[in-house]
């Protein structure tokens, strides 16, 4: 076996035979001689309107194999295809004497060396798109055509692709790409990840791997030739996997016995939407809102917050989406907060009670919140609840944001009221909470922690299958059901399928879990048994 | 001659995909829109030349609009702002 070691750029894995894209021959390398810089500037016009055909095209491609991402990349390129200075630059060098395609690949260049040299990493990564659309204008000037993929899917190697090579191809003849070049922030590296195409970039291209047969991990950014019988298995059994849960999964999570548990998703970034959806889940269970606070030096603003919070929304199609209020503390610092040390962050000012004492930063998200929620169905769950009088505190501001955003006229939707129970504390109040809320979700992880005075790193007292933390769950499940109240989980437990039965037994409605569980979890709930 | 100054709060300022929608809506505008940031200037219905502004998050441009429906077209261009970017 040979391990070559690359960066890692779109993940997975998958198994099969290299092929290194070539290009058939160009059946005319300039047109007839002699040439006129008008006959060229109109063969440039005639090859410009023949890509933009050809993108055009490709409409339906995009969405199949990459939704949303994909639609965008490709009216991206579109718009980028008809840009005045692009198209003013390429007829300026072709009247001065250029060929049609001498004139495209200089302006091309030309535009990508500008971007190349901006600041932002997102913006130089476009310049890869700059050439690749010159590029792309160039081969229907000369004909250049890429020579067909072998009648297998394949890994192919090739120096750079571009969005419209991926979306003509389709993951029905590539199982995954091997490049040299190929930034992270390009726009082909978003591509390959939303049509989940693992992806590794590698120094250079041997001759020697053609036809070779290698397994590709995306994540780990290696490619391994001659792979051993059992990395083949491996790869083979994860990629299996992975072409099951493609398929949307259509059968309702419901027990022998007909109980019904509805599936939602656990998701960190409004990316992740699609996935969870292609996953079969019914909605997003927590949307984890943390993101949008941290590795950053200014508070978000409610407009910034509202338009990613209506990005999920949108993206569901309908299906509901529980927004989790920030949950953050002086274990993950926010700069802009200026935040006291405190000796034990775990049990300090964190979650909601962050949050209640900083309503500069609380009240946008909640307006914000609102405001996503005039576009689809969304909860909203406060973290780290101990005490009713949060709650209640909690419930006063949002009632406070309603009224402000109806005297301001701003559109806003309902939004139902949730907390977490992850103290606890909160689980042995469950009662007195559930009068005040509308549903319950567990957060095992946490729960486990304080219960049993143990860190999720000490692997030796950390025990989420602990009895403790069962009769927890157990007690808060009871009381929400007593009060009318839903009770969802979505800690790292709800995953865990030994211990599915007895959730369900011991009253949970709802279970939300990270989009790659789902599926599985799925299968084993309509497995089971509860009489 | 109308003009307006925005401050951008999109995360990625004027990046690939707000710029090709800029492009789109400025098109349906019967002026012509100028960005300024700075002391550079981009035509608003050139996406290049707009994603090499550079605007990023924070960024406080001026938008000048020139035409017959001026007034209407800056209202529309401000709305659009304040929901994409």
């Amino acid at each position: 076996m040979e391990l070559i070691t690359g960066r890692p750029i779109a993940p997975g894995v998958a198994a099969g035979p290299i092929h290194i894209l070539r290009q058939d021959a160009p059946q005319s390398d300039s047109g007839p001689s002699p040439t006129t810089p008008q006959k060229e500037l109109d063969r440039f016009h005639l090859a410009c309107r023949q890509a933009a055909e050809e993108l055009a095209g490709m409409e339906s491609a995009a969405q199949t194999q990459a939704g949303q991402t994909g639609t965008d990349l490709l009216h991206i390129h579109a718009m980028l295809l008809e840009d005045p200075d692009f198209l003013e630059t390429s007829e300026e060098l072709i009247r001065n004497g250029a060929t049609a395609q001498e004139g495209v690949m200089e302006a091309g260049q030309r535009f990508a060396d500008a971007f190349s040299a901006m600041d932002d990493p997102y913006l130089q990564a476009r310049a890869a798109d700059i050439t690749g659309l010159a590029q792309h204008v160039s081969d229907r000037i000369t004909g250049r055509r890429d020579a067909p993929l072998p009648a297998v899917p394949v890994l192919l190697a090739a120096d750079s692709l571009s969005p419209a090579q991926l979306l003509g191809w389709g993951r029905e003849r590539l199982l995954g790409l091997v490049l040299t070049h190929c930034a992270p922030s390009s726009h082909t590296a978003i591509l390959a990840r939303a049509m989940e195409l693992p992806t590794v970039q590698v120094s250079a291209l041997e001759e020697h791997w053609q036809g070779r047969q290698a397994v590709l991990d995306g994540s780990a950014g290696q490619l391994r030739l001659d792979p051993d019988a059992a990395l083949l298995s491996q790869a083979r059994h994860s990629e299996d996997n992975a072409q099951e849960l493609r398929q949307p999964s259509q059968c309702p999570a419901v027990t022998l016995d007909g109980r019904n548990v509805a599936l939602l998703a656990n998701i960190g970034h409004p990316e992740e939407a699609g996935r969870a959806l292609a996953r079969g889940a019914e909605g997003i269970g927590l949307f984890r809102s943390e993101f949008l606070f941290l590795d950053r030096d200014c508070c978000p603003t409610e407009e910034e917050q509202f338009l990613l919070y209506r990005q999920v929304v949108q993206a569901m199609e309908g299906c509901r989406v529980v927004i989790r209020t920030l949950d953050a503390g002086a274990d993950k610092p926010l700069p802009y907060l200026d935040l006291p040390r405190e000796e034990n962050p775990a049990l300090g000012c964190r979650g909601i009670r962050l949050s209640l004492a900083q309503p500069g930063l609380f009240r946008p998200q909640l307006r914000a919140i609102l405001r996503a929620a005039a576009f689809g169905p969304v909860s909203l769950m406060f973290p780290m609840v101990s005490a009713l009088d949060e709650v209640i505190r909690g419930k006063t501001l949002l009632d406070e944001c309603r009224r402000e955003l109806a005297a301001e006229g701003v559109p806003m939707g309902p939004v139902e009221l949730g907390i977490m129970i992850e103290t606890p504390a909160a689980a042995l109040i469950a009662g007195e909470l559930a009068r005040e809320v509308s549903f319950f979700s567990i957060g095992t992880n946490d729960l486990t922690q304080y219960a049993l005075a143990a860190d999720r790193q000490e692997a030796a007292a950390y025990d989420p299958h602990h009895p403790a933390v069962l009769a927890l769950i157990g007690m808060a499940a009871e009381a929400a059901h007593r009060h009318g109240c839903r009770v969802a989980l979505c800690g790292e437990l709800g995953a865990d399928l030994e211990m599915t039965e007895q959730l369900l037994r011991l009253g949970v409605d709802e279970l939300s879990a990270s989009p790659s569980a789902l599926p599985g979890l799925r299968r084993h709930i309509r497995e089971l048994d509860l009489r | 001659m109308k003009k307006f100054s925005y401050t951008i709060t999109n995360a990625v300022g004027i990046h690939a995909r707000p710029a090709a929608l800029l492009v789109e809506t400025v098109r349906k505008l019967s002026s012509s829109v100028t960005i300024r940031k700075g002391d550079q200037t981009a035509a608003a219905n050139r996406m290049m030349a707009l994603m090499l502004l550079g605007v990023a998050q924070g960024d406080q441009i001026t938008v000048t609009l020139e035409g017959p429906e001026e007034e209407r077209d800056a209202v529309l261009l401000e709305d659009f702002f304040r929901a994409n970017l």
